[in-house]
């Protein structure tokens, strides 16, 4: 096989790695034990916004079974009730891939209100799950707090994957 | 002709088996989550032992990750310190000052101790093994507070020992893997401590609402509490042991007595999991997670 041809295949490999990687890097990012007071409390849903990011983008590099393993490595992490993320993040992947049309393509601010809908109903959905599962009303205050975080991070978030995306995968939708 | 036709119905049908296909392997994964749920809610053996070997391998991981993190907390405590050298020492000097008349107490009432220990007889408890660990990964956010750390089952860390840091206690170990443990922290919602009020001896339950306050269950009505009392650990139900000090009564308002537990939780780098042998509520100590060994023997 000639070096080219070695080349490009790395290159799609790369492709349909990193899509996955970066949130699976983001939801080791919010399990790291970070010294600040309360932060855990309140830490952003970073796995999410990697999914609804990559779903809008390029939904061809995060098929809809990668996206629930994904769930299962957070669920696993968190010590909460298996399913719970897995669940969560596969309406999302369902409802984005319904939905992209309208935010593909189009301005920032767009993409940022579906992310806000998007969260609002995630976290809400976690929320609701988790406490029935554990048997009690969890932290209202500190979820609304969690979404809140969340959708103002994401900005950030969008920018840092947005450069990933530039150097490693390329901006080609199927 | 007719090869034509029948590639045509082919393709036909072909594009909606494929949608069917696909909304088939929707609704089978939405299936599953909820199949998982209910089995993680009764505790199925398999789920937890897939978590646990998901845990295992990313802990490695973790590890590596949160060192960084842990530089950067220490980097800014040394800054810290700079600036509050002054305020510190001068601190420092009056309750050194103040606990220089406790330390000759301390000496007089243990010459005291040991003479009538002598007299009885006394048998003295036995020290606690101590494996040292570091907390990796704080997990859960608002839903679950809990920690994992980086040594497990073949460092001889057992399920329900007490994790204890910075001179107070932690959590209790939940789960266990190979090579990493999760500590339910003490302020989670399903965490019950007995504890003593020290001041006046008064038992209670510890009980963590998942605020950073754990609020103080059953005490007598009563009981006189007022903030600053100390609460530690009384050792009732064999699970833990007597005399771990757990924090100080912050606020006292009819029938709910808030505590601040003694550790910093967001300072949590390093944790000692305590092992006194006690068997407790639990069954006796396995190398792997308690669960199996939770199943009722076989009869004879």
């Amino acid at each position: 096989m000639n070096p080219a041809g070695i080349a490009a295949q790395l290159e799609r490999a790369t492709r349909g790695i990193v899509p996955a990687a970066t949130v699976l890097l983001l939801v080791l990012v919010s399990m790291l034990p970070l010294p600040v007071a309360g932060l855990s409390n309140v830490m952003p849903a970073f796995g999410l916004m990697a999914v609804y990011y990559w779903v809008v983008l390029r939904p061809d590099l995060l098929p809809r079974t990668v996206v629930f393993g994904l769930g299962l490595v957070t669920d696993a992490l968190s010590g909460l009730p298996f399913g719970i993320h897995a669940l969560v993040y596969l309406l999302v992947h369902a409802a984005m891939l319904d939905q992209r049309r309208f935010i593909a393509g189009r301005p920032f601010w767009l993409f940022w209100g579906g992310f806000v809908l998007v969260a609002t109903a995630a976290t809400a959905g976690t929320w609701l799950l988790a406490s029935l599962l554990r048997g009690a009303i969890l932290a209202p205050t500190a979820t609304l707090v969690t979404t809140l975080l969340t959708i103002a991070i994401f900005p950030l978030a969008t920018f840092l994957l947005l450069r990933v995306q530039r150097g490693l995968v390329g901006a080609d939708v199927r | 002709m007719a090869a034509r036709g029948w590639n045509r119905s082919i393709a036909g049908l072909a594009v909606p088996l494929r949608v069917w296909a696909q909304r088939f392997a929707f609704l089978a994964l939405v299936a599953l989550a909820f199949a998982l749920m209910l089995l993680s809610k009764a505790e199925s053996v398999a789920v937890e032992r897939a978590r646990l070997a998901i845990v295992d391998a990313f802990v490695p991981i973790l590890d590596v990750m949160s060192r960084p993190v842990q530089s950067a907390g220490e980097a800014v405590d040394a800054v810290d310190g700079l600036f509050l050298t002054y305020a510190d020492n001068t601190r420092l000097r009056h309750e050194n000052a103040e606990l220089a008349k406790w330390v000759d107490l301390a000496r007089q009432l243990e010459l005291e101790n040991a003479t009538l220990r002598a007299q009885l007889s006394h048998v003295p408890d036995n020290p606690p093994k101590l494996v040292s660990a570091r907390v990796v990964a704080d997990t859960g956010g608002a839903f679950f507070q809990s920690v994992l750390v980086n040594a497990g089952g073949r460092d001889f860390v057992r399920r329900g020992q007490a994790v204890v840091a910075q001179g107070g206690l932690v959590g209790r170990v939940a789960a266990v893997g190979e090579r990493s443990a999760r500590v339910l922290l003490l302020t989670d919602i399903n965490s019950r401590i007995p504890v003593i009020v020290l001041s006046t001896g008064d038992r209670a339950v510890l009980a963590g609402d998942n605020t950073r306050q754990p609020k103080l269950l059953y005490l007598p009505s009563t009981a006189p509490v007022s903030p600053g009392d100390r609460i530690v650990t009384s050792g009732d139900g064999g699970l833990f042991p007597r005399g771990l000090v757990v924090g100080s009564v912050v606020e006292a308002t009819d029938g709910r007595v808030s505590v601040e537990p003694l550790v910093d939780f967001a300072r949590l780098d390093q944790a000692l999991v305590l092992d006194y042998g006690l068997d407790g509520v639990l069954p006796p100590p396995e190398r792997m997670p308690a669960r199996e060994t939770l199943a009722p023997a076989p009869a004879k």
